[in-house]
């Protein structure tokens, strides 16, 4: 066990050190010279200069990047340009909007993707198999935007049950804050269903002809029990694992919801700072979420681990 | 390609059959994938007659022509400017398709040769190329795809550079996984032992052998990239106005979806029957090359 863990760490150590470079890497993408590109429309040599010495411009590459990663291995992700404020602190007010809508999401899509991925596998080849088949396709076509879109128009505009855009603290407000999440989570859940649904569908159908299973049905077990006990049970190992994955594929689609329905999340962070030309905060988002996403799959890779008995023997 | 030769469709079709006959045969037996190719070709052939079939300029403004509901004179409305929303919407199927086919082939261009490398090579060189792969994938698709673009500089062609380079990871270990197991097969070691040289090898023996599972990778990536590139113009980072886009039209959709919903309606409902004919077009693909995926 503690092998397996010293391996798995080790090996994203150098993952994270091409994180790191590739983040570094995208300011070098700026056309021309970057203390211009950073100055913006502010022409004075004098705030050109300060840049240049700020960000160390006037530094060898290599020299550049280590004073960089010195910087962020002690939490200094730099300065937002715009508001002044360090990037690390801006990341860490917006990250609980986010998490709370990627963790609505995710239990929207579990909610309705497992059920769907059970149903289409256990009805192998019937009108459920077509009709959850034919969701998961809906959820991998669907650009989400524009279903928040179409959900504004229904449930806002229309029938007038949900706020279109805001966001209110679940501290303040539990309620309105549910409120003004369910339409997001939903959205964002949308797309990950179907690939869960996808994952456990596959899973299930695997699962169900194995032995054990002919067994619980000889032993005359009834059909739900097979199913849930021994069936979804043991399918669920890999659907979790690669539900852990499509984490990057929740902080994507996050991005766009935040977007649609205004909330003040890493999304709509990034979006900002884009066109603020606020380069700091860009390369900021990026590393916290790619480093969340290795930490993440870690914790997945762990967890696959710690429930599979095969592989600990 | 093995595997087809010895699956039960195949032997349906005449012994003399090569393995692309009999998995054309079963792609045309698949009716989610014909319809699929139909819808695709429709969006190729409005895309190319664009000019022709188009009823307006996509870019004419008319100021007597503001938000007009879908009417026999504007078929899908007008937007916030009089513009001809159905106008644009047949002149926005040319940024996606083209977002779409050449962000693919940037992913293929490069992510095919470093992971047949990879793959052949192996040894440090592989972990190496492993590594960088797994620190790009760890960047989620579309957060990177914004960086890229927010540092290239708003543009449809910087939009294309930026979904091709994020969606290059899947190709590398796509190809790299092909290449392991096919690099230990009967023919590539008598191709060895007959003295080809390596490179040789791997562009002669390998890679048309592990060309299935790629194309239908890249089918199916060309649905992501559509979104992508819709994405990225909604969110300004894409195709810029007032040239058409579908993603850019939502974008602008998004202030006046209580005045006028068909604004947003049509270039959405364009996105999503384009995604949708890719996978199901993809889906039959990969089910007609590998029958293994079925059921």
């Amino acid at each position: 066990m503690f092998a397996y863990l010293l391996r798995r760490i080790a090996i994203i150590i150098p993952t994270l050190v091409f994180v790191s470079m590739i983040v570094f890497g995208l300011q070098q993408l700026l056309p021309g010279d970057p203390a211009l590109a950073m100055a913006g429309e502010e022409r004075d040599p004098q705030v050109i200069a300060f840049l240049r010495t700020k960000y160390h411009l006037d530094q060898p590459l290599p020299v550049r990047y280590g004073l960089w990663v010195e910087a962020v291995v002690h939490g200094d992700l730099g300065e937002s340009i715009r508001i002044n404020r360090p990037v690390l602190d801006l990341v860490l007010e917006k990250l609980p909007v986010t998490a709370e809508l990627a963790g609505l999401a995710m239990c929207f899509a579990l909610l309705i993707g497992i059920p769907a991925g059970v149903l289409s596998a256990v009805k192998n080849g019937s009108v459920w198999d077509y009709a959850a088949n034919v969701f998961a396709l809906w959820g991998l076509s669907t650009p989400n935007f524009w279903l928040g879109f179409l959900m504004i128009l229904l449930f806002s505009v229309r029938l007038g049950w949900l706020p279109a855009s805001g966001y209110v603290s679940p501290f303040e407000d539990l309620r309105q804050n549910l409120g003004a999440m369910i339409m997001p989570a939903f959205v964002l859940g949308n797309a990950i269903a179907a690939i869960m649904m996808r994952h456990t569908r596959a899973a299930m159908l695997q699962v169900m002809g194995m032995d054990y299973i002919r067994t619980a049905r000889a032993k005359g077990l009834a059909e739900r029990i097979v199913v849930i006990k021994h069936g979804l049970r043991n399918a669920l190992i890999p659907v979790v694992t690669l539900g852990a994955l499509e984490f990057g594929q929740l902080l994507s689609g996050a991005v766009l919801t935040e977007q649609v329905f205004t909330i003040p999340g890493f999304g709509k962070l990034i979006v900002d700072a884009v066109f603020n030309r606020d380069y700091a905060v860009v390369q900021g988002v990026v590393l916290c979420t790619a480093t969340a996403y290795i930490v993440l799959n870690l914790f997945a890779d762990i967890t696959y681990f710690l429930v599979n008995p095969r592989l600990r023997a | 390609m093995t595997a087809i030769g010895i699956t039960t469709a195949a032997a349906a079709a005449p012994a003399n059959a090569k393995p692309w006959q009999r998995a054309v045969r079963r792609l045309l037996k698949r009716r989610g994938a014909m319809v699929g190719a139909v819808v695709v070709l429709f969006f190729v052939v409005v895309a190319v007659a664009a000019p022709l079939i188009a009823p307006y300029e996509p870019v004419a403004t008319s100021w007597s022509a503001v938000r007009k509901p879908p009417s026999l004179e504007h078929w899908f409305g007008t937007d916030e400017i009089g513009r001809d929303v159905l106008s644009r919407v047949i002149f926005g199927a040319r940024a996606s398709l083209l977002a779409g086919v050449v962000s693919v082939c940037i992913s293929l261009a490069c992510g095919v040769p470093i992971g047949l490398i990879s793959g052949y090579v192996g040894g440090f060189l592989d972990g190496l190329l492993m590594r960088i792969t797994d620190a790009l994938l760890a960047c989620p698709f579309l957060i990177l795809a914004i960086a890229l673009a927010a540092f290239l500089g708003p543009s449809l062609t910087n939009a294309m550079i930026a979904i091709g380079i994020s969606a290059m990871p899947a190709f590398i270990r796509l190809t790299r996984a092909q290449v392991l197991n096919a690099k230990v097969e009967d023919y590539v070691e008598a191709a060895r032992a007959v003295g080809n040289p390596h490179r040789r090898i791997v562009l002669r023996h390998i890679l048309p052998n592990i060309l299935a599972p790629i194309m239908v990778q890249a089918t199916l990536a060309i649905a992501a990239a559509i979104i992508a590139e819709a994405s990225l113009s909604f969110l300004g980072l894409g195709q810029q106005p007032p040239a058409p886009s579908w993603g850019s039209m939502l974008n602008t959709a998004k202030n006046f979806l209580d005045q006028a919903p068909w604004m947003a309606m049509w270039p959405g409902a364009a996105i999503f029957s384009v995604v949708l004919a890719f996978n199901l077009f993809g889906d039959g693909l990969r089910d007609a090359l590998d029958p293994r995926h079925r059921g």
